[in-house]
């Protein structure tokens, strides 16, 4: 084996570290990141996401601390304080290349500790310490603390205030924000991590590891979607506003609308007119779709943009900048958190204003007044509000940006997910808006099955090497076997990764049968099935065929190996190496 | 699904790339489907297809002068090919080379490619999600080996080590040449007056390319300059097909429209800035430019296998100057040498990859540098190829 390949564990009710050394058998079937993640909280996640014994793990893989092109990142995992089911969340910044380079595959975190504390990791030596004094701070103040690590994470009051889907900050501008893995840190009595590596990470042929670099460079350049004009490395994810718009798929008041008059007035090239963007990216990325304004302040992806704007009915562009900066300072999931506004707005009848907007962001973080309702996310919300029909979820996750009556496989994917709704999860953007690797009918179902599949195992590869999803907009699994064969030493091919990534979503599917979820669960809200979207230039946005989404759904268990519950078998487990367990 | 495999399996008969006969092309969703269930192939490909869980699958017995190019392929038993044509070298990187028609040999070369060669001689594509993948994949495997033979023929010639098996191959694979084309399409005359007819025009100038055999239908790109306002081909559409397939481009970056537009929007909106009079550009692969784009007389030249990033000499073909570049944005990129090379003539090939040409009024004037270069570099080919006693 190259590389780390031992995770440090650290039990915060004893405070104790140690060095947990990974058979190669495990890092055979999981190298890394989200795959390997999940194989280590399998056998606890029946456990309360409260519980002691329950892990967080933070991962890196195999291709971090090389050059492989975005590969700095980390992958978080444990049991969802917010679904209660798998959850995990990918994460920019560079605590994965820190982590590799400190010698260690990620972070093994359990047991609980009453008082505050940080872990910190200095190439192999660990520690945790007393973080009493940073209680309660935001992580802007945290990360000032800590600014002389090499990377850091943190989560903010939002967790410690027992918001169910707090985020963990990483290295400021960066979030793990969906599934509320913040406050599954915070229930350990951990607020921060921080590490610094100086370690080389061994490569075992550079020469191959740049050419396949030069590969995907390339690929990446040829993308208008990641290096065009008008593509992500100039104005981020948040390009993507106008063709939400023009598709007549922009989540608008809440889903009630697919259109948002006057939206253009917060599109990227206005916010780059307003703000200033200068590119604030992961180390070393090639691509580039995280800019900062001027004052230092992280300008919204496409999933914050819109959700703080059109989704609650608000065509202000500094409400969005503002609203995405307090959550980050109060470690707060934008998604989550807009998508439970819209909710209340809705079952409350209240036409929101950007006051009430940033009032209310800082009483969900500090459990005050209608805040402390916020926090739970919006389907606890609505169902408390006797109005459950009003929570935009799936598995109790919150939609985000697209909506799903623009595009089938869009859908399918949200409703499959397997930690609840997720527009990137099964990669359907990228052929059904961006055409890319090739355009697809968005308002056809037709072999939409097995695009969903397909998509869903190459980012779960791609999560567990881990590197960025976006990458998988311009470059494939082939180019990246090629980086991962160079790293290693051990063939790789394109074949292989999509056989780790079925191996992964499997065992998520494994997890969350253990936990009682099934087809019930794989399901959309009632709205999108009744309601139609807004007409757009030339095509109606029809509500969704529910007998056509049934039909998709079932499909996509045959080809998923899933019984028709949607309920992993015997078989295809152990075909996948993954152990069965009776649950 | 069985009728979208049909539609493909037409395409490639009527871009001449195989006979109907000679083509299959496999989908999976829940189930296999396949464009012909009778197909003698059918059997192979489809447990191919079953080892590897792609969206499509297909293969084909690729018409002449295709066949005959391969069969030469074939002869020489090498484990892979390495065509050295741009689309080639971003997409696909080198093409496996199967010494029999097995499943096994499918899987063997697809497991990390999406293109291979097998005896037959047969030409096999993946779709890692989709049929139109492999459609793509198809007519970019014929084209690239089209081209790497003709290259590698002069070149051989060059360094005198010219085979007979090679040039016999040659004078066969040349009889089969479809006849120069030397009449014009008549396309709508400019000044265009608005969206509806520079659409229409675009539409119609992206469709003669592909009849005339100067692009395949997956490829190339057509853009018009209206107002402020670049009119484009999407990323992903088919030239022969382009109605409803156009985004618009504000030159005043107000919007992210053009995120799905052709990857060679940054070459395009380069031209309009620097050739100020430029009205359209067509862009198109003809194979001849792009042959003779590839050939040097430097063996001994220290840019060497960089040709296509950095070629130092200031070379021609068929009366267009040839540039370097890459798709896309980056350093090497062609947004950076195309528009230089097109202030001054309305004709620029990019080396190993195709052909520019402007106009300044309609697609006619591009039309007719695009036609016209390709068929003045095949007529310079052959008299290369004689030159060097071939
Ligand atoms: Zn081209």
């Amino acid at each position: 084996m190259h590389g780390p390949c031992s995770l440090l564990t650290a039990d915060l009710g004893s405070r104790t570290c140690g060095v947990l050394r990974l058979p190669e058998e495990t890092l055979r079937l999981f190298p890394g990141g989200r795959g390997l993640a999940g194989h280590l909280l399998r056998p606890s996640a029946h456990l309360p996401w409260d519980h002691p014994d329950m892990p967080v793990l933070v991962l890196a893989g195999p291709l971090s601390g090389t050059e492989a092109p975005c590969s700095s990142r980390c992958h978080l995992v444990s049991r969802s304080p917010l679904t209660r089911a798998f959850g995990d969340d990918a994460v920019g910044g560079g605590l994965g290349l820190e982590l590799a380079r400190a010698g260690f595959l990620g972070v093994l975190l359990t047991g609980k500790s009453p008082a505050p504390l940080g872990l910190e990791i200095h190439d192999g030596h660990a520690r945790l310490v007393d973080a009493a004094a940073l209680h309660g701070k935001t992580t802007d103040q945290v990360f000032a603390a800590l600014a002389d690590w090499g990377s850091a994470a943190c989560v903010g009051p939002a967790a410690e205030h027992g918001v169910r889907f707090a985020s963990v900050q990483v290295d400021r501008l960066f979030s793990a924000g969906r599934c509320g893995l913040g406050l599954c840190l915070a229930a350990k009595g951990l607020k921060y991590l921080a590490v610094s590596g100086s370690g080389a990470v061994p490569v075992h042929d550079p020469k191959g590891l740049a050419a396949a670099r030069a590969d995907i460079e390339r690929l990446f350049h040829a993308s208008p979607v990641l290096r065009g004009p008008q593509g992500f490395g100039r104005f981020g994810t948040a390009a993507l506003l106008d063709l939400t718009q023009s598709r007549s798929m922009i989540p608008t008041e809440n889903f009630r609308h697919t259109r948002c008059p006057g939206i253009e007035r917060c599109n990227a090239p206005a916010l780059a007119a307003r703000f200033g963007f200068q590119p604030a990216a992961c180390p070393d990325c090639p691509i580039g779709c995280v800019q900062q304004d001027g004052h230092g302040r992280a300008l919204p992806g496409i999933e914050a943009l819109s959700q703080f704007t059109a989704l609650l009915g608000l065509v202000d562009p500094d409400l969005a900048v503002e609203a995405l900066d307090l959550c980050g300072k109060l470690g707060l999931d934008p998604v989550s958190a807009a998508g439970s506004l819209a909710a209340w707005a809705e079952v409350t009848n209240q036409k929101p204003t950007a006051w009430t907007v940033l009032n209310l962001l800082e009483d969900m973080a500090l459990g005050h007044g209608d805040g402390a309702l916020l926090g739970q996310g919006a389907q606890r919300l609505a169902q408390e509000l006797k109005r459950p029909e009003a929570a935009m979820t799936v598995k109790g996750l919150e939609l985000s940006a697209f909506d799903p009556r623009g595009a089938c496989g869009l859908a399918l994917g949200y409703a499959v997910s397997t930690r609840g709704a997720c527009p990137w999860r099964a990669l359907s953007l990228g052929h059904e808006l961006l055409r890319k690797p090739v355009p697809t009918e968005r308002f056809s179902w037709s072999g939409k099955a097995r695009m969903v599949k397909l998509g869903e195992d190459a980012l779960a590869a791609a999560e567990s090497l881990p590197v960025c999803r976006l990458t998988l907009f311009a470059a494939g699994l082939e180019e990246y076997a090629k980086a991962l064969a160079a790293v290693t030493g051990v063939p790789a091919t394109a074949q292989d990764l999509a056989r780790l990534g079925k191996r992964v979503v499997y065992q998520e599917r494994l997890i969350n049968a253990a936990l009682g979820f099934s087809a019930g669960d794989d399901d959309l809200p009632g709205r999108f099935f009744r309601e139609p979207g807004d007409p757009g230039q030339g095509f109606e946005t029809p509500p969704l065929d529910r007998a056509a989404f049934l039909e998709a759904r079932a499909r996509y268990y045959r080809v998923r190996g899933l019984d028709h519950n949607g309920l992993p078998v015997r078989d295809k487990a152990e075909e996948l190496g993954l152990t069965w367990t009776v649950s | 699904m069985d009728r979208v495999l049909n539609g493909f399996s037409e395409r490639l008969a009527t871009a001449g790339l195989a006979w109907e006969k000679d083509i299959l092309f496999l989908a999976l969703d829940d189930a296999v489907l396949a464009s012909d269930p009778n197909h003698p192939d059918r059997e192979v490909l489809e447990q191919a297809l079953l080892a590897l869980q792609p969206g499509a699958l297909a293969c084909i017995r690729p018409a002449e002068p295709y066949a005959t190019i391969l069969a030469f392929f074939l002869e020489q038993r090498p484990q892979v090919l390495a065509p050295r044509d741009s689309e080639t070298r971003l997409f696909l990187h080198d093409l496996p080379v199967a010494s029999e028609f097995s499943a096994q040999a499918l899987v063997q070369g697809l497991k990390n490619r999406k293109g291979m060669v097998l005896p037959g001689p047969r030409l096999a594509a993946l779709g890692p999600l989709t049929p139109e993948q492999a459609f793509v994949t198809l007519s970019s495997l014929c084209f690239a080996v089209f081209v790497l033979f003709f290259s590698d023929y002069l070149e051989d010639l060059r360094a005198g080590r010219a085979t007979p098996e090679q040039r016999a191959a040659f004078a066969r694979a040349a009889s089969f040449l479809p006849p120069v084309r030397t009449d014009r399409p008549g396309l709508v005359q400019g000044p265009f007056d608005g969206p509806a007819q520079v659409c229409a025009a675009m539409a119609q100038a992206g469709r003669a390319t592909v009849d005339f055999g100067l692009v395949d239908s997956a490829f190339g790109n057509v853009s018009a300059l209206l107002d402020r306002t670049v009119w484009i081909s999407q990323t992903g559409s088919s030239l022969d097909l382009l109605e409803g397939d156009l985004v618009a481009c504000a030159l005043d970056g107000s919007s992210c429209e053009a995120l799905t537009a052709s990857s060679e929007l940054p070459a395009h909106a380069g031209i309009y800035a620097a050739a100020p009079a430029t009205r359209c550009i067509l862009h198109g692969h003809p194979k001849f430019a792009v042959t003779l784009s590839l050939d040097c007389d430097r063996p001994d030249c220290p840019d060497r296998g960089q040709c296509h990033l950095r070629c130092p000499a200031k070379r021609t073909a068929g009366g267009a100057i040839i540039v370097p570049g890459e798709t896309g944005s980056g350093a090497c990129g062609i947004c950076h040498t195309l528009p230089p090379a097109l202030r001054g003539g309305n004709a620029a090939i990019v080396l190993g990859h195709g052909l520019f040409a402007t106009g300044r009024r309609d697609f006619n004037e591009a039309f007719a540098a695009l036609l016209g270069t390709e068929n003045a570099c095949r007529e310079e080919y052959f008299q290369r190829v004689r030159d060097l006693g071939g």
